[in-house]
């Protein structure tokens, strides 16, 4: 039975997390490293490591802070808000999910690399423009004790600077999910240029050598290890998405607040009340479905698929909500590149098809409810 | 706080105790607005199973469940209670008793009402025994519900009551009224109304159906010509009613939200949707993936009401959720029956006909938009109260 309160020390990460991006990562920032023509900043992730971010999901025994889902999904969320540039989600939640469901001195060792900030990973897992991990068509084929990798991997976010790749692949009697160098002989990466100005690449795989010591978890069972990787990273995209929608409202609603036309403030147009007071029902809708999500992760991790489902079917739908309404209430303005609610609104349609978009999603819950 | 161990044997006891007492003809099913047991001396039954149902239900407190034992309740706490709703859905038992009294009048009177008001009224609520109905909206007073002009003067030891109602839902059905009076005609609008108990047999109460669109009369004028009202039939202060009938709208507006999930409880939309389906038949794309939409919505609506629910308890609750659950609620369960109609096709069209009492329903919802304050209303609230926007 899960409690869709935060707890003390949620509240405080929640101020934690603020007092730090504020400060060290304001929108400002991400303009900064965009012009800069970067889509990272290594020296910001050492910070958010420090602070215990980036093992946020580690056990203490390898150097975590292990505060569990919820808590990731806080830290992704108060991100959103200020469009913070991280590896955050690709590592320190998809990546060390996946690790802490593989129970080997290995494992513990990547764990404690991930939570000092000395790895980085991206998972490599898209093949066509949807997401489908199920119709995954690269091949590992076995050789001797090993296995040749070859095939094509798309919107691979993270994927051009990442020091790792967890890479899915066919193999004879399944998928099997591999954990390799991102700099082994016969990989191609070639970064995308994409509309959030952020990381992802497409990436080749030629006759890549992988060992049976690369295979995470089992061969042929892909979906132990994956899946609640996958449904933890969902999760906390879904909470990201969440603080997109809330920072763009914030923005607008202080655009409402100060911008005159008419002689007056245009805040006090009902017209434009009324489409900011929806929003904000509607955002305040997904943040009970965000936290729900986390929850269920941290309590009941085996009945996860359709809460983590609606998280990201909502988020991905207010998200995308708050930026058109952002836009069009701050009027020719919010068009300019100048403007911050565009970045908004570019960071919320690269969430919105990430790890499944809302038709995949509301899919599941369908699923889950019986049609 | 309980251990988790004591939460498990409650919920264990509760389950065998649905198990073994709510009937088979009160699980399952889409219920009607005509299936509702509202209690009441006049109330018939539409069969024995409802009101088996309602006797054991009161028996327990489970009519009222979060109410004090001593009121009628079954006094349980915020972990119980969810565990309550649990198990209920799990058997998708329907609610032995919906009221007015239930939803308004008795969280104000927990709140507002003296120990003696309480016993005398609360219990009553809670057997099904006595219903209640809300004497708020004027023919002048509609959105603007302060501006009320039914009048109670002074007369010592009662107030004499005179004016007009309307929209007073099931008053024709309902024993008792609890209405805001203007006590104080000098006062500012918001100053000089009380909360007044009217007993609906009383002198000079008469009350007449509004025939609506849906064929039904849920709504009536109420008419109060020289009407008695002892002194000590008030809940809160005199001239203070006001806050009475703010803290008792939030309710309202939580109930007609109805966690955004209608009458129908738990119930997945697309399971309903299925049913009403003729034989070999499938939902369409559109009418498949607009379900889906509904489906998504109904249930993100149904946590944030839980949400609320559990930041209340931790004394954490923002204010005025009441606003944004009614909007959110009320314009989820309008889509959801537009649905019904679509899947429903030709059968839905007929009064009574294949489909009972779909059509009905469906224009009902057409009032919920309306009722308890509109939805712009709701959506102006929240932009002066929450976003703090000017003027």
């Amino acid at each position: 039975m899960v409690k869709l309160v935060l707890t003390e020390d949620e509240t405080m990460l929640v101020d934690a997390a603020r007092g730090f991006l504020d400060k060290s990562a304001p929108v400002k920032a991400f303009r900064d490293l965009r012009d800069a023509g970067k889509t990272y900043d290594a020296k910001m992730w050492k910070e958010m490591a420090a602070m215990g971010w980036a093992g946020v999901l580690v056990p203490e025994s390898a150097g975590g802070v292990d505060m569990g889902h919820a808590a990731a999904g806080i830290l992704a969320q108060e991100m959103g808000k200020t469009l913070a540039v991280s590896p955050f989600l690709s590592t320190a939640v998809i990546a060390a999910t996946a690790l802490r469901n593989v129970s080997d001195a290995r494992a513990e060792a990547a764990l404690a690399k991930i939570a000092s900030g000395d790895a980085t990973y991206a998972l490599a897992v898209d093949e066509t423009s949807k997401f489908d991990p199920n119709a995954t068509a690269m091949v590992a084929t076995s050789e001797g004790n090993g296995f040749r990798l070859t095939g094509k991997k798309t919107f691979v976010v993270d994927g051009a600077l990442a020091d790792r790749l967890l890479v899915l692949a066919k193999t004879d009697n399944g998928l099997t999910l591999f954990d390799i160098p991102a700099d082994r002989a016969g990989i191609t990466r070639n970064a995308q240029n994409m509309i959030d100005a952020r990381d992802s690449a497409r990436i080749d795989f030629d006759n890549v050598e992988a060992t049976g010591d690369d295979v995470l978890g089992q061969v042929d069972d892909a979906m132990t290890v994956l899946k609640p990787a996958i449904e933890a990273g969902q999760a906390a995209l879904a909470a990201e998405m969440a603080g997109v929608a809330a920072g763009a409202f914030g923005m607008t609603v202080g655009y409402l607040k100060e911008r005159k036309q008419f002689g007056t403030l245009i805040g006090t147009f009902q017209a434009l009340q009324h489409r900011a007071a929806h929003l904000w029902c509607e955002i305040e809708v997904t943040a009970s479905a965000v936290l729900h999500a986390g929850r269920k992760l941290d309590e009941d991790p085996d009945n996860v698929t359709m809460a983590v489902s609606l998280a990201k079917a909502r988020a991905t739908s207010t998200a995308k909500l708050a930026v058109i309404e952002g836009v069009q209430m701050h009027g020719g303005i919010g068009m300019t590149d100048a403007f911050d609610i565009g970045f908004y609104m570019k960071r919320a349609r690269v969430g919105a098809e990430w790890l499944g978009d809302y038709g995949y999603h509301a899919a599941q819950v369908a699923k889950h409810r019986g049609f | 706080m309980q251990s988790e161990q004591e939460l498990e044997g409650f919920r264990a006891e509760l389950r065998d105790w649905l198990e073994a007492n709510c009937p088979a003809e009160m699980r399952g099913g889409e219920p009607s607005e005509a299936s509702i047991c509202w209690g009441g001396k006049n109330f018939e039954f539409e069969s024995d199973a409802q009101r088996v149902w309602l006797e054991r239900a009161a028996s327990k407190g489970y009519t009222v469940p979060t109410w004090p034992v001593e009121y009628g309740g079954a006094g349980m706490n915020r972990a119980q209670e969810k565990i309550f709703k649990e198990e209920m859905d799990r058997i998708e038992a329907r609610n032995p008793l919906q009221s007015f009294g239930i939803w308004m009048l008795g969280p104000a009177l927990l709140h507002f009402g003296t120990h003696e008001q309480k016993l005398h009224y609360l219990p009553p609520i809670a057997r099904g025994e006595v219903r209640w109905c809300q004497g708020y909206s004027e023919p002048g007073a509609g959105s603007d519900l302060a501006s009320v002009q039914t009048k109670g003067e002074d007369k010592g030891d009662h107030w004499l009551v005179n004016g007009q109602k309307i929209w007073t839902s099931y008053a024709d059905k309902a024993d008792w009224i609890f209405a805001l009076i203007r006590t104080d005609r000098d006062a500012s609008k918001h100053n000089g109304i009380s909360f007044l108990l009217i007993d609906m047999e009383d002198d000079g109460v008469e009350t007449r159906p509004i025939k609506l669109i849906s064929g039904a009369s849920v709504f009536c004028e109420t008419f109060f010509t020289n009407v008695k009202v002892p002194k000590d039939r008030i809940v809160g202060e005199e001239n203070r009613g006001w806050d009475v009938a703010k803290y008792l709208l939030t309710h309202e507006r939580e109930m007609i939200s109805g966690g955004g999930q209608g009458l129908s409880g738990g119930r997945a939309l697309g399971a309903v949707l299925n049913e009403s389906l003729a034989e070999g038949q499938e939902m369409d794309t559109v009418l498949r993936a607009d379900a889906m939409r509904c489906e998504v919505d109904a249930l993100a609506i149904g946590l944030t009401l839980e949400r609320y629910k559990d930041q209340a308890e931790a004394g954490t609750g923002a204010g005025n959720a009441s606003a944004m659950l009614k909007y959110m609620g009320t314009e989820l369960n309008m889509q959801r029956h537009e649905l019904l109609m679509a899947a429903g096709g030709s059968d839905a069209l007929e009064w009574d006909g294949p489909l009972g009492n779909r059509p009905a329903d469906w224009l009902r919802t057409k009032a919920n938009s309306i009722e308890g304050g509109t939805s712009e209303v709701m959506l102006s609230i929240i932009s002066r109260r929450v976003l703090g926007l000017p003027g």
